[in-house]
């Protein structure tokens, strides 16, 4: 296979696969609260949500209406995988800082 | 302070009601107030080590590594709870067929300590990891000082530990006869409740399918937020809204636990022979 074909190849191999990957959805974390609070996502189907936790203590984002969990380290993003959801909110919290990391998935 | 204290409650409640139910399913077991101290403080000073090693555990399988490594904590207990049920199973047959038999199997009972000391450190690496990590992260925090800190793990901690502990006077006012029965049944539904944790990080993690996602919703009538919804899920591993593979592995769990517990039964150790 010459250079330009496996480049060919490898380009059509990439770009299916980010074809197949599941649309991420980012949220930052920053003196304990989550930007944006309010995190639009498409319902029906699987989501990518990536975590930035730009605070140097750790945080662990929490669920119940998403049954998710994660530790989240000071300084380091965590990629966390949702739904596919219903239509509706899905309010999440940062149960290390409560009291002031609030948030909410809406599916539609 | 006060949320200190609830984080460290409800962490220690977790590891607490696990610790309750093995002390009561081993009483009267020579050495096991040395193995199951041993297995708290195992825990303890591996919490320590993980949650220093956290953002490498962290990055470890393209970031899902936590993940990675709870279900794998949780899927050892979970063998070595079902190993024990089916084990006991064996054992108390032995045990009705020839009550003499008492001392000896009792004796034989500390056999399951060493595998009942793995399950005590494992649960309180998990859920003393987290501990670690609050409590480490409150202290960079800035805002709540150092004895603030302690003093509402401390309360936090001690709330923990006395609910374990009224779990397991409770447990020892049980009649002999369905001593046995019930402890078996919970350390039943510990395991099965922890296999579904497993299926939900392996879908957390987009290793597995959730399949239905979630497969019912009981939220509104009983919230895992709320104290009931709380102890129900340590305990029998209640969720208001699993998916269906959580449920698959819940129920194939329990029903090869009690299919392992029944075979063990209709075969008995041969008396007189050590197990
Ligand atoms: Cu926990």
């Amino acid at each position: 296979m010459s250079v330009f074909k496996a480049s060919v190849f490898f380009a059509a191999l990439v770009s299916s696969v980010a074809v197949a990957a599941p649309p991420e959805v980012h949220v930052v974390i920053k003196d304990h609260r989550f930007t944006p609070s309010e995190v639009k996502v498409p319902a029906g189907q699987k989501i990518r949500l990536i975590v930035d936790n730009q605070d140097a203590t750790p945080e662990e984002f929490e669920s119940h209406e998403l049954n998710r969990e994660k530790v989240i380290a000071g300084k380091s993003k965590a990629t966390i995988y949702i739904g596919p959801l219903e239509p509706g909110r899905y309010p999440f919290f940062g149960e290390f800082n409560e009291a002031t990391a609030q948030g909410v998935v809406v599916a539609e | 302070m006060i949320s200190a204290a609830i984080i460290v409650f409800r962490e220690t409640l977790e590891a607490a009601l696990i610790l309750g139910i093995i002390a009561a399913a081993t009483v009267g077991v020579t050495g096991r107030a040395r193995w199951l101290t041993a297995g708290v403080l195992a825990g303890i000073a591996g919490s320590l080590v993980v949650a220093s090693l956290t953002e490498q555990i962290a990055n470890l399988a393209e970031g899902m590594g936590q993940e990675l490594f709870n279900a794998l904590v949780l899927g050892v207990v979970v063998l070595m709870l079902a190993w024990h049920n089916i084990w006991m199973a064996r054992h108390g047959a032995t045990l009705a067929r020839d009550a003499r038999q008492l001392g000896r199997d009792v004796q034989a009972g500390a056999k399951a300590l060493p595998i009942l000391f793995v399950v005590i450190a494992l649960a309180v690496l998990r859920e003393g990891s987290e501990t670690a990590l609050f409590l480490y992260g409150m202290s960079l925090g800035g805002q709540h000082d150092a004895w603030a800190i302690v003093n509402g793990a401390g309360m936090g901690l001690a709330a923990g530990a006395a609910a374990g502990l009224a779990l397991y006077l409770g447990f020892l006012r049980i009649p002999t006869r369905w001593f046995f029965v019930v402890t078996s049944g919970l350390i039943l539904f510990l395991a099965a409740a922890m296999a579904s944790q497993v299926a939900n990080l392996l879908i957390q993690s987009d290793l597995l399918p959730s399949l239905a996602a979630p497969l019912w919703d009981t939220s509104g009538l009983l919230s895992n937020d709320s104290a009931v919804g709380l102890l129900l899920q340590t305990l029998v591993g209640y969720d208001a809204n699993p998916a269906g593979m959580q449920v698959i592995f819940y129920v194939a769990t329990a029903a090869l636990i009690l299919l392992g517990m029944r075979l063990a039964r209709q075969k008995p150790a041969p008396v007189g022979s050590p197990h």
